[in-house]
């Protein structure tokens, strides 16, 4: 599959996909994004993604619409889908213009984001935390 | 103390045959006058506020002192017509007082006495002749009504800047969010929400999960008398936008009433997790972040 410029990067980890977006994209890279993802998550065998939205100030409702359908996707491939880094603005912009969050599953940063796959019901507060990495 | 200074004397000696022509010479007569019988006038000023029930809030001596300084303010304003200092006089004198529950009406109450006094005194002065009377009364009603209307535009822009001030104090001290233990917020919501708070609770909330990299939120809200469809529907979105940055919120302390509202409007509490008072929730948080409070056995024995 053709990645093209470099507006989003797919590592993986162990089981997981990170996908971490470094731009803004427009609606087209995210559909591309979203197929990418897909591919992957079969190729891989990957049991959980995480996308990390950090550098984002904006996330409109197509950007929404479209996770929220990743997430289902990847789901039916066979991995859960986390959202993290999502930013203190935007997360009240998304709410106050009444955009579909309630199936998507978030965390804070990375971090959290690979604790909530590990752990989902039960993060264990013990493990001393760094400083949240964003990609 | 009575003025018994020799020009005074003088003056009023003069007074039936002073060239009546003379208008500019009637407000410092009248200035004089004033000063002369000034311990009587503000006694009699101090007995009408005190048989009015003005001013109860103070003492005896703090009256008298206060008084005074009106009294002699005000005969100031008169003579030189400058209203400035009287304005920051007033000013000065309504912080002292606001604090104290004193009233615009006693504030208003005391000016507009003395006006009367000083007014009845010049009645009884000049009573023998009308004609200068009336040209007396004309010179001094206006100065004395923008006096009062100094004074009482003084106190109630005092008051307004009081208000100002507290509701600042209030806004910037009732938002509180605070760490209790690592990853979990307590945000005590005190007094009345409006739309504008709500708003702005939400941003500092938000801006704190990330900060402290909070998992849970307790948001109580025992301290808020009631809340509206706008403010329901807003907490509703504060849940939301704290869920979208990785943060769970626990609602407590809903009161019957709110509970009542809440229900009644239709608000879609769903998503809510409210748990009775800020202790369960606080129990409730602990549980979902792992932790397990116990009393230590050698304590208290």
């Amino acid at each position: 599959m053709d990645a093209g410029p470099a507006l989003f990067s797919i590592l993986r980890q162990g089981d997981y996909l990170i996908a971490s977006i470094h731009t803004a994209l427009d609606d087209s890279q995210m559909l591309r994004l979203q197929q990418d993802l897909i591919d992957q998550v079969g190729r891989h065998r990957a049991r959980g993604v995480i996308i990390d939205v950090a550098p984002l100030d904006v996330i409109d409702s197509f950007a929404t619409a479209t996770l929220r359908n990743l997430a289902e996707m990847t789901r039916l491939r066979g991995a859960r889908t986390v959202i993290v880094g999502i930013q203190p603005d935007v997360a009240y912009a998304m709410v106050e213009l009444g955009m579909n969050t309630a199936t998507i599953e978030t965390a804070l940063d990375l971090e959290e984001g690979l604790r909530h796959l590990n752990r989902p019901r039960s993060p264990d507060p013990s493990r001393p935390h760094s400083v949240g990495l964003f990609g | 103390m009575t003025q018994d200074s020799p020009s005074a004397k003088k003056l009023s000696a003069d007074f039936p045959t002073i060239d009546r022509a003379d208008e500019e010479q009637l407000l410092p007569q009248l200035v004089s006058h004033l000063r002369e019988h000034r311990t009587r006038l503000r006694q009699d000023w101090a007995g009408r506020i005190d048989g009015a029930h003005l001013l109860q809030a103070m003492t005896p001596q703090e009256m008298a002192a206060e008084t005074t300084s009106v009294y002699d303010n005000y005969v100031e304003v008169l003579e030189t017509g400058s209203v400035e200092a009287l304005q920051h006089y007033a000013r000065d004198l309504s912080e002292r007082i606001i604090p104290r529950g004193v009233e615009t009406h006693e504030v208003v109450g005391i000016v507009l006495l003395l006006r009367d006094v000083l007014a009845r005194s010049l009645f009884e002065k000049y009573q023998g002749d009308f004609a200068y009377l009336n040209r007396v009364l004309d010179a001094y009603e206006p100065a004395a009504n923008r006096i009062a209307n100094t004074v009482a535009v003084s106190f109630v822009e005092e008051r307004e800047r009081v208000i100002r001030q507290q509701q600042d104090a209030i806004r910037e001290l009732s938002t509180p969010v605070l760490p209790v233990r690592e990853r979990l917020l307590i945000l005590p919501i005190i007094g009345v929400l409006d739309s504008e708070r709500a708003r702005q609770l939400t941003e500092q909330l938000l801006i704190a999960i990330r900060t402290h990299r909070a998992q849970v939120v307790v948001v109580d809200i025992t301290g808020a008398p009631d809340v509206d469809e706008t403010v329901a529907n807003h907490l509703v979105r504060t849940v939301d936008a704290s869920r979208l940055m990785g943060a769970s919120v626990i609602i407590t302390g809903v009161s019957p009433e709110i509970a009542q509202t809440l229900v009644t409007i239709g608000v879609d509490l769903n998503k809510m997790n409210t748990i009775g008072d800020l202790q369960g929730g606080l129990e409730a948080a602990e549980r979902m972040l792992g932790y397990t409070v116990t009393r230590s056995e050698e304590k208290g024995g």
